[in-house]
């Protein structure tokens, strides 16, 4: 395949990170900057009686919700956080106010001399509290088929129950802010995924308009949805901040503050009551999904959605009802992680049908096989599979190379190996890509091409993709395409970068203006191609009762993992992974290999080494110590292969791939861990205290 | 107090409070942001540089110790001809992603290769052991180091 777009080039944003000149927003001094330090609640509910604040020094303000010229509200989905604290506070860590000040040491001299009087209130920490008191943010139900009807007719119920744990993103830059008022207009600068939803956020915190607020990402060292939304936060305290003290107020976390309050991966129980028929084959399930979303409800209703709508996986269940809540807990707020709810719904959904086969003594992968859904068959929210499903390539690939069919009859005990299948759906959930209404721009400079767009590479090696997508359509070099920076004085709002939509969407536009400029290409030196982001015709989507095409594609997927067991500390040794992926056409196999890569490696840290359990609220967990991510001593040998399945209107055959590789990882491993104990696990992360519960049990 | 040292191959007199970390003496007093902070309690390696020779973590090091030593930076490192190797087969290999991992690395990489000029697969993991990563999973970046090991043969 010369010349195909799949043949990687070296990234264009390596060179200067490897040498180090790159700049991270920790790296940049302003001329008479200041720093801020945020304070925090200690409680995880209470009444704010009263702040004694000290006398300051000159030069040191202290900045909180007086001094919001808007709304002290941070916009989001839902846009119930406060900027800075007000008459209470619901969770630890939630922020008061900031200290500025030119020298650091002042700033925590002062710190310790703030008194904060409160008056506790009875919290809530967990799922099961929050449900006792009916503390629900959101509820969402759909269904499929006729649920009701078709348990009551005479099938084998069968009911289980799932669980999985919070998660830290811990991208290796902590987050990072910078405010600069000047020439009566706003600069921010900082770690960001989604520079329109800060933009949006500062329109209300401000209460001006966007032709006086400018926010400019710096280089983004990690993000997997950690620096979508919560960055808005911290762009309006800083914005606040410098119009207050006149200076530019920078703000970067250390690691034990971002652990503490930041968001985090949604913790989840997820139950089934699946009916079976005389065959053995599921044919109505019933799905009832809880989130703690913590103590603002934020992003969290899109997340819930996305683990409803991708609940079944990659099965076909003619009868279906699926119930989704959000409960409110007093624990730091759930928001973006990499897979955005989807991986809580789909680990369980495997785990599911792992354990069922098991039990009914059938081989997992045969029993999954039996579900499997095909093209032209219904989705779980009613809509329909438009393209090709190469699922039976894909299993077929992923059981040669990893030897799965011999493995799984001849391993030992403490031996296990297990399969996981898989999907994404690609761009945003719903009507969300119609609302959006991405937008980019093509410009013509003489022999260069600019492109505008709002998409930020974060490491997922966005940069790269988008320009070669335009370098290959116009056949030009890569030097000769261009990304305008990341300003939202100067882009497009093409959307945020999330949801895996970068490439299919963001590119899809993208190839499109440069088809349009190749024609157009002799007409002057200067042309501006724009386009505006349109769904297919043929989908359709219900928002209110949730009926339709939840997702214009998807993407699939299998894992097989290799697992053994250390017999006396039942520590998990992951040997091997073997992956096929589906992503439509990969627009650069290097950087698309790296995806699968990280993606899985974060997958095994959710399933099994990454513990996070607030104790009342509090983080057991705080620094990097404690909590434990894969090392290189820890990660297995990965193999991955994608197969080629183009998709009409992705940028030649692209779709989505970067929330992929995380969704398979945990459920072939726990797929793995229970094949080598004959134990089902039900919960992640896999700990050792937990297999040697279940070892208990089973003797 | 006073310290006499040698950073990236220049002698410096500097005065500073004994217990200041390196890390912060490198990137606030001369500017060499190559040096990261991504724990400040020596658990993740963005904060290496090599002292004489050796990888350390510079966010565990007090100005005390840096009395009389050679530090080395990415900065100083990336003049070389073991850099520009070093540089190309992560290139090549797509061992970098957000980077903020990557300088640490880089010297990781450059100290294990003074040691050990043709690593096998269990000694670069060690080597590796003290640097996180949270985007790559590591395996690229192991094909990086050994691509370097192979494309720079004599040169270390
Ligand atoms: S900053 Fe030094 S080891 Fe993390
Ligand atoms: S490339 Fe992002 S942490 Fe290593």
């Amino acid at each position: 395949m010369k010349d195909s777009i799949s043949k990687p080039i070296p990234r264009v944003d390596a060179p200067a990170k490897i040498s180090g000149e790159a700049k991270y927003i920790g790296d940049i001094r302003f001329k008479n900057q200041l720093f801020a330090k945020t304070v925090r609640s200690s409680r995880a509910k209470a009444g704010i009686v009263s702040i004694v604040k000290p006398e300051l020094p000159e030069g040191y303000f202290i900045v909180d919700k007086d001094d919001i010229p808007g709304i002290n509200r941070m916009r989001t989905v839902v846009s119930d956080q406060p900027i800075f604290a007000e008459e209470e506070v619901n969770y630890i860590g939630q922020p008061i106010l900031l200290v500025v000040g030119p020298e650091r040491e002042m700033i925590y001299d002062i710190i310790s001399k703030i008194k904060i009087k409160y008056r506790d209130e009875t919290p809530i920490f967990n799922l099961d509290e929050a449900e006792e008191k009916g503390a629900v943010f959101t509820e969402y139900s759909y269904s499929k088929g006729k649920p009701e009807a078709a348990f009551q007719d005479g099938l084998k119920i069968i009911e289980d129950e799932y669980h999985t744990g919070l998660q830290e993103h811990v991208y290796l830059e902590p987050q990072g802010m910078a405010a600069e008022y000047r020439d009566n207009t706003m600069f921010i600068y900082g770690s960001m995924q989604c520079p329109f939803y800060a933009e949006g956020a500062l329109k209300d915190v401000l209460g001006w308009g966007s032709d006086r607020i400018r926010v400019i990402q710096s280089i983004t060292g990690g993000a997997f949805g950690g620096k979508e939304e919560f960055p808005s936060l911290t762009a309006c305290q800083v914005a606040v901040a410098s119009l207050k003290t006149g200076h530019p107020v920078m703000m970067i976390y250390d690691r034990d503050e971002d652990i503490i309050c930041t968001t985090k991966r949604h913790p989840s129980i997820v139950c089934y009551k699946a009916g079976l028929d005389r065959k053995n084959q599921v044919i109505a399930l019933a799905i009832d999904i809880k989130f703690d979303a913590g103590a603002y409800s934020g992003i969290s209703p899109v997340v819930l959605q996305r683990g409803m709508f991708s609940a079944t996986g990659v099965y076909n269940f003619p009868h279906l009802s699926v119930r989704g809540r959000n409960f409110m807990t007093n624990n730091v707020p759930s928001g973006a992680y990499r897979g955005f709810g989807a991986p809580q719904t789909i680990f369980s959904m495997e785990m599911l049908m792992h354990n069922l086969a098991i039990k009914l003594g059938i081989d997992p992968l045969d029993y999954k096989i039996r579900h499997l859904l095909e093209r032209g068959e219904p989705t779980c929210t009613g809509g329909k599979i438009w393209d090709e499903v190469k699922l039976p390539e894909i299993i077929e690939k992923v059981t040669a190379m990893s030897d799965y069919r011999r493995k799984i009859q001849s391993n030992g005990k403490y031996k296990g190996v297990g399969v996981a299948l898989f999907l994404h759906g690609c761009g945003f959930t719903g009507n969300g890509e119609q609302l959006i209404k991405g937008k980019i721009i093509l410009k013509k400079n003489g022999g260069t091409v600019i492109l505008k767009v709002s998409s930020v590479e974060m490491g997922q090696g966005a940069e790269t993709c988008l320009r070669k997508i335009v370098a290959h359509t116009l056949l030009l070099p890569m030097e000769k395409v261009t990304c305008e920076t990341i300003d939202t004085g100067l882009i497009p709002d093409s959307g945020p970068t999330v949801a895996s939509r970068t490439t299919m969407i963001v590119g899809g536009l993208l190839r499109q203006a440069s088809l349009e400029l190749k024609d157009r290409w002799n007409e002057s030196d200067n042309i501006e191609v724009s386009r505006v982001y349109r769904h297919p015709d043929y989908l359709r989507w219900d928002n209110d009762t949730f009926h339709g095409d939840a997702y214009p594609t998807y993407s699939w997927g299998a894992n097989v993992a290799e697992v053994e067991i250390d017999p006396i500390t039942c520590e998990i040794d992951v040997k091997k992974v073997s992956a096929v992926y589906d992503v439509g056409t990969p627009i650069d196999e290097t950087t698309l290999t790296g995806q699968m890569q990280g993606g899985i490696v974060q997958g095994i840290g959710w399933a099994t080494v990454e513990v996070m359990n607030p104790s009342k609220g509090k983080l057991k967990q705080h620094n990097l110590t404690d909590y434990k991510i894969p090392t290189s001593m820890d990660i297995p040998e990965i193999a991955c292969e994608f197969i080629e399945n183009p998709y009409e209107f992705g940028p030649f055959g692209a779709k989505c791939a970067g929330e992929l590789p995380f969704v398979g990882a945990a459920p072939a491993i726990a797929a793995a861990v229970s094949n080598a104990l004959s134990v089902p696990i039900k919960n992640i992360p896999i700990t050792p205290e937990y297999l040697m519960e279940l070892d208990k049990h089973e003797d | 107090m006073k310290i006499e040292f040698v950073l990236n191959e220049k002698k410096q007199v500097i005065q500073v409070d004994p217990v200041s970390r390196l890390l912060d003496i490198l990137r606030e007093d001369f500017e060499l942001t190559s040096v990261k902070e991504g724990c400040g309690e020596g658990e993740c390696g963005a904060c290496v540089v090599l002292m004489d020779g050796k990888a350390v973590n510079s966010c565990l090091i007090p100005a005390g110790n840096i009395e009389g030593r050679h530090i080395l930076t990415l900065e100083g490192f990336c003049k070389t001809e073991r850099y520009k190797i070093i540089e190309e087969s992560f290139l090549k290999a797509g061992s970098v992603q957000c980077g903020f991992c990557t300088p640490g690395i880089v010297m990781s990489t450059e100290s294990l290769l003074r040691e050990n000029p043709q690593p096998n697969d269990n000694e670069i993991r060690d080597a590796l052991s003290g640097n996180l990563c949270r985007c790559t999973g590591y395996n690229m970046i192991f094909e990086g180091i050994k691509l370097a090991a192979e494309r720079g043969k004599g040169l270390w």
